[in-house]
């Protein structure tokens, strides 16, 4: 199953290629078109090593179909022989093409017997006086001995096979039987793992691992993972003009069992960090890679995808999936996840409310929070109060929401009338999140019933919002003066029991002030101090008697 | 940030197979980069394109068919902005734009309404602070008046022939003010509309009556991104979310008939019989009789993962478009 997921991101590889060799070719640019196709060689590297791995860790061949694998790998990655196998196979006479033979050899050396059989038959027919080579060369070619993929021979037997027509080869080299011919003489010292002839034709195999792989197929073809290394000697080919590459040090590390090595170097190799990411995380559900613990405390597996996480999270869009990274990583995911969310940019409603959510599922109360506050103080300086009241509620932040509040009131204070009428009339539940939104509505409420002329209901509210304590201490002076035209109706509004309460919290309120804050209170307090007291006393005047009489009668 | 407006071609009918599935990929024909997030687009007529900007800007482009490309026609820059206490000046995200040829209306995160005539530089009618919260769609009632839902879950008719700045009609939802996020009226029986909440509740509203909605329907786990009734069927309904589910919604068989839908994987249906409080309407979505009125609810995402963002039906085409950079084509919805 898990070498169904590794097929997986192979061919999601290789679909990145594609597309990037369709932008190569169709880019007008040479500077772009250089640029897609370093990409693609890059990408095609990545789906090599990925590929090698896959093979040696993931789906850990066994002996036999080890190699089998690796003579896959190989076909499918060396494509520098290719046009030249098209141009031979499309030429309307194979046999006589000057490249001839070398597509042969091509085909030999990976261990492609049924194409070379089928390419040497026409030679045969050509050429009538070597029919009797043909023959020979194409019956071992046919005999030769391959593991197979089902249980059908044991690695034993198979050996035993393979003994016997390996000596079988050797007897008609040493007969001479192709000595005439100087091709099929060095095909049949490639068939018997002759390292000097398959070295011969370095260029038709151009990579050492693909010499590696064809003396496995003609020396060793049981070979056992582990005995790979010994076989995976780049010098013998490269022959000490070239140095080794990056990609040769990962292929390498890779034969001879080293992962971590291999995730280093392709961690210094490539640029970015999915390779390695995913290549780890992919051994680590393997259980290959022991839990090697870094200095900081998480593992190797954690520490990719973590870093690989964080640089999604620097992406206008990638950032979601970040969060399922951070979300399959347990020691420091959820940690990374906290302090990389409240970081987003949120420059609309919508993508903020698309992190709001993401932490929400998540319990991150605190980020909820926090990113709500952000969101209702950018909101309260662009003066829009709903929309800050609505952050709020969301946040069920009690203390912004009397923040807010507050600010209604000033605004009440300073021009007369409320502004965003729209908001405060239809607070609704939310009302209750915090005692001063509680006050703003039905202070409104208040107003909205003097409006209505329904005066003994309003002057009820007015006199609970005080008693009551709704109310802050800071407004009751705001809130006597609204009883003042009450007070001075024609109809009596206040009872007696009202009145007396209403007086009550006036003495109250100038009983509080201090001596020095007396001294400092301007005529307009003083007065409006007394205006109230001469409107209650007149009002429990009248109230006294009205209500006097109406026992009366 | 790159982008891009894109205009695809979905190929021609010869190219379904054998179960009705749409087979190959929608075509890309011709894009053009757009500054800013796309928060909502519109057809203004066959060749124009009204798109609104999370920069406050809203673009006209023209899409010219003979050599597929797309220009700009017309932009108005600053549709939409603050003015914060410093009195200095930035945009604010359009978040929603309706069109009725030639008139254009849009709406935004600064509470204000635009109404705009195609080719006049100016708008004909601004109204500033419309609402304190943030308008989050907008939607045409009548070829003068204009619905709108905000932030603190309140829809608002508009009467646009008025001089004033107030709405006409404010309805807001029972219990919790949770934000409204979309909105569309029936195509037909134009007193029906139906917003989605950040709640992902679905509500029914009849403007005739009464200034709460008809029925509370409980849909999705995550903000309802977009609803819309079908234009030409509209006993059905489709709504999108958040939670990465977009829904099917069809009050237009009878219980006693077996429901037969064909859609691709996920069928989680469920039945739901309506919570309604007003009475005896004729058509299903007001409905109160719950015996008789069954309404059929499907889920079209067989394996939903992030967010459905936008949806658009017309006729028996299904498009929709997902956070996983996905767009989908559903070409045999009510097959």
């Amino acid at each position: 199953r898990l070498v169904q997921v590794s097929k997986n991101y192979r061919s999601v590889m290789r679909a990145c290629m594609e597309d990037m060799h369709q932008a190569a070719i169709s880019a007008r640019d040479p500077a772009l078109h250089s640029q897609y196709s370093t990409q693609v060689s890059i990408l095609s590297a990545m789906e090599l090593i990925w590929n090698l791995c896959e093979i040696l860790f993931v789906e850990a061949a066994a002996a036999g179909t080890l190699l089998l694998r690796l003579l896959d790998w190989v076909r499918l990655h060396i494509c520098d022989v290719d046009n030249m196998v098209r141009e031979v196979l499309s030429s309307e006479n194979p046999s006589k093409h000057e490249l001839f033979w070398n597509v042969v050899d091509v085909f030999v050396l990976q261990g492609r017997m049924d194409e070379a059989r089928h390419l040497l038959s026409k030679e045969a027919s050509a050429d009538p006086t070597s029919v009797n080579m043909y023959k020979i060369l194409d019956d071992l070619m046919k005999k030769m001995p391959v593991p197979s993929l089902g249980n059908t021979q044991t690695l034993t037997e198979m050996e035993l096979k393979w003994q016997h027509w390996h000596e079988e080869c050797q007897r008609y080299l040493q007969n001479g039987t192709f000595a005439s011919n100087s091709h099929m003489e060095s095909i049949c010292k490639i068939l018997l793992g002759d390292e000097d002839a398959i070295l011969e034709k370095k260029e038709l195999m151009t990579t050492w691992y693909h010499f590696l792989v064809t003396r496995l197929l003609y020396s060793r073809p049981t070979v056992k993972p582990m005995e790979l290394r010994f076989y995976a000697q780049m010098d013998l080919f490269l022959g000490g003009e070239s140095s080794p590459e990056p990609l040769d040090m990962i292929l390498m590390a890779a034969f001879e069992f080293e992962m971590h090595q291999v995730i280093k170097e392709c961690s210094i190799a490539l640029s970015n960090w999915w390779f390695v990411a995913h290549l780890t995380d992919l051994l680590d559900h393997c259980k290959l890679l022991q839990s090697h613990n870094l200095y900081f405390g998480s593992n190797m597996r954690e520490f990719l995808l973590l870093e690989y996480a964080s640089g999604l999270f620097s992406h206008h869009s990638l950032w979601q999936l970040g969060v399922d990274y951070f979300d399959h990583c347990p020691e420091y995911g959820r940690v990374y996840l906290e302090l990389h969310i409240e970081r987003i940019p949120l420059n609309t409603e919508q993508k903020a409310l698309k992190v709001l959510r993401i932490c929400e599922q998540r319990q991150m109360h605190e980020q909820v929070r926090s990113i709500c506050k952000i969101m209702a103080m950018k909101a309260l300086r662009n003066n829009r109060l709903g929309s800050a009241l609505s952050w709020s509620i969301r946040a069920k932040d009690a203390a912004f929401a009397t923040l807010i509040s507050d600010r209604f009131l000033k605004d009440y204070c300073e021009r007369g009338c409320f502004s965003d009428l729209d908001l405060i009339d239809n607070l609704g539940p939310s009302m209750l999140l915090s005692d001063r939104l509680t006050f703003l509505g039905k202070y409104r409420e208040f107003h909205r019933l003097y409006g209505e002329k329904r005066f003994s209901e309003a002057a009820k509210l007015l006199l609970m919002l005080m008693t009551a304590h709704i109310a802050p201490c800071s407004f009751w002076m705001t809130l006597l003066t609204d009883a003042l035209p009450l007070l001075e109706q024609k109809e009596v509004v206040f009872s007696a029991e009202q009145t007396y309460e209403l007086m009550r919290c006036l003495e109250d309120l100038t009983a509080g002030k201090s001596e020095k804050q007396k001294f400092q209170d301007d005529d307009v307090e003083t007065t409006k101090v007394e205006m109230l007291r001469l409107a209650l006393a007149r009002n429990l005047a009248r109230v006294i008697v009205k209500e006097g009489t109406l026992e009366g009668s | 940030q790159d982008n891009r407006i894109s205009i695809w071609s979905v190929g021609d009918l010869g190219n379904v197979g054998l179960s009705g599935e749409y087979q190959g990929e929608p075509q890309l024909l011709c894009d053009i980069r757009h500054n800013g997030d796309v928060m909502e687009m519109q057809f203004l007529d066959q060749e124009r394109i009204v798109v609104a900007s999370s920069t406050g800007t809203v673009t006209v482009f023209r899409h010219h068919q003979n050599n597929q490309t797309l220009s700009v026609s017309q932009r108005w820059e600053k549709a939409h902005y603050h003015v914060d206490q410093d009195t200095s000046c930035c945009g604010a995200a359009c978040t929603g734009v309706i069109c009725n040829n030639p008139e254009i209306v849009t709406v935004g995160e600064d509470g204000r309404i635009n109404l705009f005539r195609v080719d006049q530089k100016d708008a004909i009618r601004t109204i500033d602070n419309a609402d304190s919260s943030t308008l989050h769609a907008v939607t045409f009632l009548r070829t003068t008046e204009i619905l709108t839902v905000n932030s603190i879950g309140q829809l608002k008719i508009w009467d646009l022939r008025q001089q004033t700045n107030e709405p006409s009609q404010i309805f807001s939802l029972t219990g919790d003010r949770v934000p409204l996020h979309c909105v569309d009226r029936h195509p037909n029986q134009q007193h029906i509309v139906a917003t989605g909440g950040q709640d992902g509740m679905l509500s029914i509203w009849d403007i005739r009556q009464g200034t709460m909605p008809v029925s509370l329907l409980n849909a999705h786990e995550a903000e309802m991104w977009e609803v819309h009734f079908h234009p030409s069927n509209p006993d059905h309904l489709f709504t999108c979310s958040e939670d990465g589910s977009l829904w099917h919604w069809d009050t237009s068989r009878d219980v006693s008939e077996k429901p037969s839908f064909l859609h691709q994987g996920g069928r989680s249906t469920a039945y739901f019989s309506h919570n309604t409080v007003n009475q005896s309407v004729i058509s299903a979505w007001l409905s109160n009789d719950p015996t008789k009125d069954r309404m059929e609810i499907t889920n079209l995402i067989p394996n939903q993962t992030l967010s459905v963002n936008s949806l658009d039906i017309l006729g028996p085409c299904l498009v929709y478009g997902t956070d996983a950079e996905a767009i989908y084509v559903n070409r045999q919805l009510f097959a």
